[in-house]
């Protein structure tokens, strides 16, 4: 028993001895390990907050234990019980069970249906509070959505970046079997939850993409038979045609991080070439001219360059051009084909589905090419998608078989926590931070 | 013994190419399997069914082409002649890849064929205001499987007869 406590002393001297410094995860070191920290029930302030204490708590500690940069500590190992929101922490006792953090909150309704969250983070082994309190305002109903904000401060103050908990994500909802698959755009919160249809499942749909702020969507429909460009009011779920040149098809929309402006691909003939579309003025210009299959159009986050895919070389490859069109570089050089280039958030990567071999995988390389490396790999892996913040890749993974479906999964762009989101799904595409 | 062997093959076939009727194809069919498994098609040589049936709606492409082959060829010279015959049709050309692939690539793709089947047809006498393409990209394969005996029959061009003069 005394030997046991020795260890026990020891252990938390070494862990106390280092943290020195305060508390901090680098995302980009290699050798990461999960940060533990105690995210205990957060205190109920009025009668009938006891649930939304309980769940708060929960998807709080989902979102920083999914991310793979934390971890849980189980609430059966804690010594302190939080009893009030004001109290002071018993550093001590959470220093024994090695939580490095403590997130603590409390909860209250009030007689209109508001609901009033507070929160604070503890750096435990420092012995001080990290950053300042914060309390959020808003409906019962959005409940989950403040939890998210909780965790998104967490993730923020402890690895220096911005987070992306509270997110949604518009993605395609598919039921039947493969050959005759019924395709609807749905909508959830990025973890899966509250899930709604923005179509019905009358015309196949595909691609969704989100407008810079999270207003609009702009998706591809069969609706007419043809395939042609939609833009969607999230909120009112109004729509209207973007594209409607007799006898052409248009699919592969992305906004220009203006807003304003729309690339896309346009087929006429046999031939596919990507055009941009100013909303304002519904001005259509022609950016690329080849005989080749042009397509998979996306801007560079400061809306001066875009990266898309062609297969000019007589294989589907990457190049870059600028945003008025013209000359374009090459970029991908690896064995294998290269399809739906994204450009990070961060501006820093593109990321890419790459075929070679009979498998597919999804990848991330530099805007020059260099330092590809390969995150996943499957029989049908496609269509990246990136966190706001550029550290998370969602994609849809396809299985193979008469009896195939589809799965979102994402994964970090180290290549570590793979992990399924939604089945029953394709083509994700994340939203910016709500506000 | 033999002949009942060869009724039993036949129906296989037969029996086989119901089941790979393509969910997308909007001209129905009037060719049928009876209870005795003895087929039934069309005799009519002006009707669709007729055009779907004997000479054949489908022509496949080999992986990543949208190149006419020599089978192809063969199959859209008939549907040609069957449309500079029947001019009262119209034809929608479906375009189809097979699953690997990415999604806009294959669009492109199944755009490409759906051209190159129209292209042959109007080098043969049928006016181009009567055809028409769409492609489905991997949307709607007609055989499920993921092997290359599946993505054989799905890398095709399908030409869909509609009734309606030409635009």
């Amino acid at each position: 028993m005394f030997k046991m406590f020795l260890t026990c002393l020891a252990f938390v001297l070494t862990v106390s001895a280092a943290q020195a410094q305060p508390l901090r995860i680098e995302i980009d070191n290699p050798n990461i390990e999960p940060l533990p920290f105690a995210a205990p029930a957060f205190i109920a302030e009025t009668s009938g907050a006891d649930q939304y204490a309980r769940d708060l708590a929960a998807v709080v500690a989902a979102d920083l234990q999914g991310s793979g940069l934390f971890r849980a500590i189980n609430e059966e190992a804690f010594i302190s019980q939080i009893t009030s929101f004001d109290s002071p922490v018993q550093y001590a006792d959470w220093k024994a069970i090695n939580a490095q953090a403590l997130v603590t909150g409390a909860v209250s309704t009030t007689s209109d249906g508001q609901i009033i969250v507070k929160f604070r983070l503890f750096d435990v082994f420092s012995e001080d509070q990290l950053g300042e309190g914060l309390q959020f305002v808003g409906s019962t109903n959005g409940w989950r959505r403040m939890a998210h904000k909780v965790a998104d401060a967490v993730y923020s103050r402890i690895t220096g970046e911005s987070g992306y908990f509270d997110t949604r994500v518009v993605f395609v909802s598919e039921t039947g079997p493969k050959n005759a698959r019924l395709k609807r755009l749905g909508v959830m919160d990025y973890d899966g939850a509250n899930q709604q249809f923005l179509t019905d499942a009358q015309a196949i749909v595909l691609a969704p993409r989100f407008s810079p702020n999270g207003d609009r969507v702009l998706y591809t429909s069969y609706e007419s038979g043809f395939p042609k460009i939609y833009v969607l009011n999230v909120a009112s779920v109004g729509r209207r045609v973007l594209q409607d040149q007799p006898g052409t098809m248009s699919f592969a929309p992305r906004f220009a991080p203006n807003g304003q402006d729309v690339v896309f691909s346009l087929t006429t003939g046999s031939n596919t070439d990507i055009y941009k579309l100013n909303l304002a003025s519904g001005q259509r210009t022609q950016l690329t001219s080849s005989p080749a299959i042009e397509t998979a159009p996306s801007y560079s986050p400061d809306g001066t360059q875009i990266v898309f895919e062609s297969d000019r070389s007589g294989t589907q490859q990457l190049y870059v051009m600028n945003a008025g069109g013209g000359e374009a570089t090459r970029i991908s050089f690896g064995q294998g084909r290269y399809g739906t280039p994204v450009w990070s958030p961060r501006g820093d990567l593109v990321a890419f589905t790459k075929q070679n071999r009979g498998r597919f995988h999804i990848g991330v390389m530099r805007l020059d090419g260099t330092g590809e490396r390969l995150l996943t790999a499957s029989f049908l892996d496609e269509g990246p998608t990136w966190s706001p913040n550029g550290r998370v890749i969602m994609f849809t993974r396809e299985t193979a078989g008469s009896g195939g479906s589809s799965t979102l999964y994402s994964v970090d762009i180290s290549g570590r926590n793979l992990k399924a989101v939604q089945a029953n799904a394709s083509d994700p595409n994340w939203s910016p931070l709500l506000k | 013994m033999k002949t009942l062997t060869k009724i039993a093959l036949l129906s296989t076939v037969v029996v086989l190419a119901a089941c790979a009727q393509n969910p997308f194809d909007r001209s129905g069919g009037a060719g049928g399997i009876d209870n005795g498994g003895i087929s039934t098609s069309a005799l009519d040589p002006s009707s669709p069914a007729y055009f779907n049936q004997t000479i054949g709606d489908k022509v496949l492409f080999a992986v990543n082409q949208s190149t006419i082959d020599d089978t192809a060829r063969v199959t859209l010279n008939q549907q040609a002649n069957w449309l500079n015959t029947n001019t009262t049709y119209t034809a929608i050309i479906e375009g189809h890849a097979d699953e690997q692939g990415t999604r806009e690539y294959n669009l492109a793709l199944g755009a490409r064929r759906a051209s190159a089947a129209r292209d042959f047809l109007v080098a043969n006498g049928v006016a181009d205001n009567r055809l028409r393409t769409v492609t489905f990209g991997k949307e709607r394969p007609l055989e499920a499987c993921s092997s290359e005996a599946c993505y054989e029959k799905n890398r095709r061009a399908v030409t869909v007869i509609s009734a309606g003069v030409g635009s």
